[in-house]
């Protein structure tokens, strides 16, 4: 008995990669670094990010559309992702700045010294003057690069093996991820949790030891990075689900107990599936917020994590194109209503403001999507004729 | 200025109308004891004071001056007093006395102690009860020991309120300056276990002490010896004690070692030492060793200088009260009220903490029925307590009178929510029967548009929602034990709405017909029951309970548009922890959240963050060992 590979079984894996490519080349050849400038560097950055988020709506889609957990902790993992490699980042050209000033002086500065100065660069803001004990690898990139996996894949390790071996499910199971993130954003809040409090981390859209390329060739850098993370893990997500594993976590969302019964460890499909998202989502984490330039406290709050359930559920969960596109229309449609730069719709009596009404519209827009599209924005291919595969 | 000295500004106050008289009596005593009042000692000086006080206002206000040095007498025999602004006044009449020249008395310490109790006495016995008491509050701030004996001998009052506090501060002020140790212990311990501010203001000077740097146990009262490098004496600090006694030479920090060296380079070397080396911290000490050897800079102490120093020196803390029988019994008397101390702040907590699962209980309830009945979770349930909230603010716009705003508010924001409640429950909830996750979403998508909604009418500045006057203030038992009005208020509200709720599920057609859907939709359909219109009913009531919280927390939290999103957390935890089986769960669930997070934070004062998450942690590791709450709900109903 023959195989159909993989890739062939799931086209809609290769239109995601084609147009993946197309886009990347796109934007790299209208970039300001690499081709024509059409497209400014705030631009690509926000194109990148995106592309960031969309791998973190890919790893929500597998949690909730394949596996049935509303997880509203996914951001935690994301920001997670981000406070570790932001503390290489900006431990490493903190470094640079002091070494460079002390060197100034006739006498060699010790190693203390420049710990010192370090630790007061970064710490003097929460009136800190010792390094706390979570920044002891931040000197080396690949200790923090091990972190940005370990640390989130750990918490949800523990986290879903408490959660799923006392069958917390349903709703209840919701509440649990949105209080777990609220609980590890409020601890970063305080200004003695060693990350900075509520300043978090800023300036790490820098690379030290790269002052010279410029942000205009660093952020097409980080874009391809970001597509290529994106394209790497939506293969893998993608021949996940496609087999037999794929058949196994979608018979527990739809029924738990039946699984259960017929012998299969659920326990075991949920934190694997759970363990894996959260790992994702931190690398996308870890790609982003280099981008964003700064990470703090309230990135990681309940709500943001519900705005990623959101776009999976606007883009059509359930499928990992749908994820896709939902995060990038809607963040898109979002960065450019709230942006101000959406034209105001003047009705006689009152002018419409989009940067007052946006929230307003994508609320009900909302509403209007889960009641009467529940397939979301990815259900137009059904209804186009074009019968999407079940990937 | 002396201590009666702030007594005695507001007595001349009083009497200054009637200084305009002469008084021939105090002219009299004044002419004839020239002498004594130019040299006084302390042994003749009494009967004079008392003459001179016995001969009415303007004999004290001249006492007063004179303790203060403040009086002069003239060339021709006259006292004048000399005001802050130097102008002189006579003491007998009272007249302004221009371009005087007296000469100023000097009296010492020990006369002004005689003077000074001559007027407490004065004070203490005057017949307006206004002045007695003007007088005990100056000597509640702290007396001398003739002020203390004056006391004694005016303890009886008429009035028995100001005996009481006689007697009070008379035992303060024995603990404080009492005339021996004896006398000073026996007050402490007749006061021990009162935990009055008072009480614990007068032990705190006793024990008092300062630490001393010494070789040997040094002389004085000696409350304890302090090891170095222990919890109260860490090394760093004792040794800045040391330099600070001047037993030890300052250490070098490094960044004067660095200057010491950078201004002694020399052909790339520093006292014989490379430059290139000097990134090592050893080989600094090596350098500044040999430019100390060399004489061009000044010694510093050496580590092994330090440990020497250290060990040779012996901290010790001792006290400021000399009598170690009084600072015994203090520090024994302070244990007992910190004892006692501790056991009201636990009431007091107890009290917050009460009132706090109150609020949640109120904010929960609606989410605990709603879930109870349909399984859903209203995400938007933070957004009525906000409506409930601006509802009752602009109640207050209309209705200028508070109390009668606030009981239109309370009914009417109840009305809107419900009406609220109800639109979301046929527009959205009704269609998303059975599918609770995307419900849960749905109403998220609710809750953002009403609270930007929120925003675009109210503005995003806080708006205030002012209780009314009889609701302001707080109770207070003592000095340790209150609790404001509106706390008060809310929990009785809280016990409102159990009672209420317990009778509407109890005793009502509604509520016999809500348990019947929650028990078994099916069954109960059919039995005649509209599974539809009881699951409206229930959305609409938790809704409208949720606009009632939202007037509550209102009076005492500022009203945004973010004011729901403050509590939903904590009601999805009292839910969760409570349990959706009865309104007693979510009572156990809000009493147990609020209590916790009131104990967390007492752990760790001014930390409410730290307080959140460790609850959140807590709640985390419950779910663990009761994965349905507290109370959870039984049956079939429970596997839906």
């Amino acid at each position: 008995m023959t195989r159909t590979p993989f890739i062939l079984r799931t086209p809609s894996t290769l239109i995601v990669l084609a147009v993946l490519a197309v886009f990347t080349i796109t934007v790299t050849l209208l970039s300001a670094a690499y081709g024509t400038g059409a497209i400014p560097t705030s631009m690509v950055k926000t194109l990148g990010m995106t592309l960031c988020l969309a791998l973190a709506a890919v790893a929500m889609d597998l949690v909730w559309g394949y596996l049935g957990i509303l997880s509203l902790g996914q951001m935690a993992f994301f920001a997670l992702g981000g406070y570790m490699i932001g503390q290489w980042l900006m431990y490493a050209r903190t470094e640079g700045i002091v070494a460079a000033s002390l060197s100034g002086n006739p006498i060699p500065f010790t190693p203390q010294e420049l710990r010192d100065g370090v630790t007061n660069q970064i710490f003097g803001v929460v009136g800190s003057a010792e390094l706390p004990m979570v920044w002891g690898f931040a000197h080396s990139l690949t200790l923090q690069l091990i972190l940005v996996v370990a640390v989130p894949g750990l918490l949800a390790l523990v986290f879903g093996w408490l959660a799923f071996r006392s069958r917390v499910n349903g709703v209840y199971l919701s509440i649990l991820t949105q209080a777990m993130t609220l609980a590890l954003a409020l601890w970063l809040f305080q200004n003695d949790s060693g990350f900075r409090g509520n300043n978090g981390l800023s300036g790490l859209q820098n690379l030290p030891g790269l002052d010279h390329v410029g942000q205009a060739r660093l952020s097409v850098w980080f874009l391809w990075a970001s597509a290529l993370a994106l394209g790497l893990f939506y293969v893998i997500a993608a021949w996940l689900v496609s087999g037999k594993f794929g058949s196994v976590t979608r018979a527990i969302r739809d029924d738990e107990t039946r699984v259960r019964f017929l012998g299969y460890p659920v326990e075991g499909f949920k934190l694997v599936v759970f363990t894996l998202a959260a790992m994702i989502t931190a690398i996308a984490g870890a790609l982003y917020y280099p981008q964003a330039g700064i990470i703090n406290p309230a990135e990681m709050m309940p709500i943001a994590s519900i705005y990623l359930a959101v776009w999976v559920a606007i883009g059509g969960r359930g499928r990992l194109y749908g994820a896709v596109i939902g995060a990038f229309v809607v963040s898109l449609l979002s960065t450019w209503f709230t942006g101000g730069r959406a034209p105001s719709i003047n009705l006689p009596g009152y002018v419409v403001n989009w940067v007052d009404w946006w929230q307003v519209a994508l609320g009900l827009s909302f509403v209007l999507v889960t009641l009467y599209a529940p397939k979301g924005i990815a259900g137009i291919f059904d209804l186009i004729g074009r019968k999407g595969d079940r990937a | 200025m002396t201590r009666l000295g702030r007594v005695l500004p507001l007595l001349a106050a009083l009497l200054m109308p009637i200084c305009a008289q002469a008084n021939p009596a105090l002219e009299a005593v004044i002419a004839d004891n020239l002498e004594g009042l130019e040299r006084p000692s302390r042994l003749t000086v009494e009967p004079l004071v008392a003459q001179i006080a016995a001969t009415g206002p303007e004999g004290l206000a001249l006492l007063q001056a004179w303790s203060e040095r403040q009086l002069g007498l003239t060339e021709d025999g006259r006292a004048v007093i000399i005001g802050d602004d130097d102008a002189a006044t006579d003491a007998v009449t009272g007249q302004p006395v221009p371009e005087a020249d007296p000469q100023m008395l000097r009296p010492n310490s020990g006369v002004r102690g005689v003077i000074e109790s001559a007027l407490v006495a004065g004070a203490l016995n005057d017949p307006d009860p206004s002045r007695r008491r003007a007088a005990l509050d100056s000597l509640a701030r702290g007396g001398s020991f003739e002020q203390l004996t004056a006391l004694r001998a005016a303890l009886d009052d008429p009035d028995p309120t100001l005996a009481a506090r006689k007697a009070r501060l008379e035992r303060l002020l024995t603990i404080q300056v009492g005339e021996n140790s004896e006398a000073r212990v026996t007050a402490i311990e007749d006061l021990a276990g009162d935990v009055s501010l008072d009480f614990r203001a007068a032990l705190n000077p006793l024990l008092v002490t300062r630490r001393v740097v010494a070789t040997e146990e040094p002389q004085g009262n000696v409350a304890r010896e302090i090891s170095i490098d222990g919890d109260d004496l860490p090394r760093e600090a004792a040794i800045a004690l040391l330099v600070s006694e001047g037993v030890l030479e300052p250490r070098l920090t490094s960044a004067e070692q660095r200057a010491a060296l950078a201004a002694n380079l020399s052909d790339g070397r520093v006292g014989g030492v490379p430059v290139a080396d000097l990134s090592d911290p050893d080989a600094r000490d090596r350098a500044y060793e040999a430019l100390e050897d060399a004489g061009t800079v000044p010694p510093a102490a050496t580590e092994a200088e330090v440990q020497a120093a250290l060990d040779a020196h012996r901290v010790y803390e001792l006290y400021a009260e000399p009598d170690p029988a009084v600072t015994e019994a203090a520090r024994a008397a302070q244990i007992r009220a910190q004892v006692r101390l501790g056991a009201m702040q636990g009431i007091d907590l107890g009290l917050d903490a009460l009132s706090l699962a109150s609020i949640y209980f109120l904010a929960a309830i609606g989410l605990a029925v709603t879930f109870g009945v349909m399984r859903v979770i209203n995400m938007a349930h933070g957004e009525f307590i906000m409506m409930g909230a601006y509802t009752g603010y602009t109640v207050q716009t209309l209705i200028a009178d508070r109390t009668l705003s606030l009981v239109v508010a309370l009914p009417l924001a109840f009305a809107v929510t419900f009406g609220a409640g109800v639109v979301l429950y046929r527009l959205v909830i009704r269609h998303l029967a059975h599918r609770p996750l995307e419900t849960l979403l749905a109403t998220f998508g609710v809750s953002i548009a009403l609270q930007q909604l929120a925003k675009n009418i109210f503005g995003t500045q806080a708006r205030p929602l002012t209780a009314p006057a009889w609701l302001e203030g707080s109770i207070t038992i003592n000095d340790v034990i209150s609790i404001s009005s509106i706390r008060v208020a809310i929990f009785v509200l809280a016990l409102l709405f159990l009672g209420l709720f317990l009778f509407i599920m109890k005793r009502t057609r509604l509520g016999l017909e809500v348990r019947a859907v929650t028990q078994n939709p099916g069954m109960a359909a059919s039995m005649g029951i509209n599974p539809d219109r009881i699951a409206m009913m229930t959305f609409g009531l938790g809704s409208g309970i949720a606009g009632i919280a939202g007037v509550a927390i209102g009076l005492f939290a500022q009203v945004t548009s973010e004011i729901g999103q403050q509590y939903i957390v904590q009601s999805f935890m009292t839910v969760v922890v409570g349990g959706v089986g009865n309104i007693w769960g979510t009572l156990a669930g809000a009493t147990l959240i609020g209590g916790l997070s009131k104990v967390i934070e007492s752990f760790n004062p001014g930390n409410t963050l730290a307080a959140q998450t460790f609850m959140i942690l807590f709640i985390i590791i419950f779910i663990q060992f009761r994965p349905r709450g507290i109370i959870p709900q039984k049956g079939r109903a429970a596997e839906a």
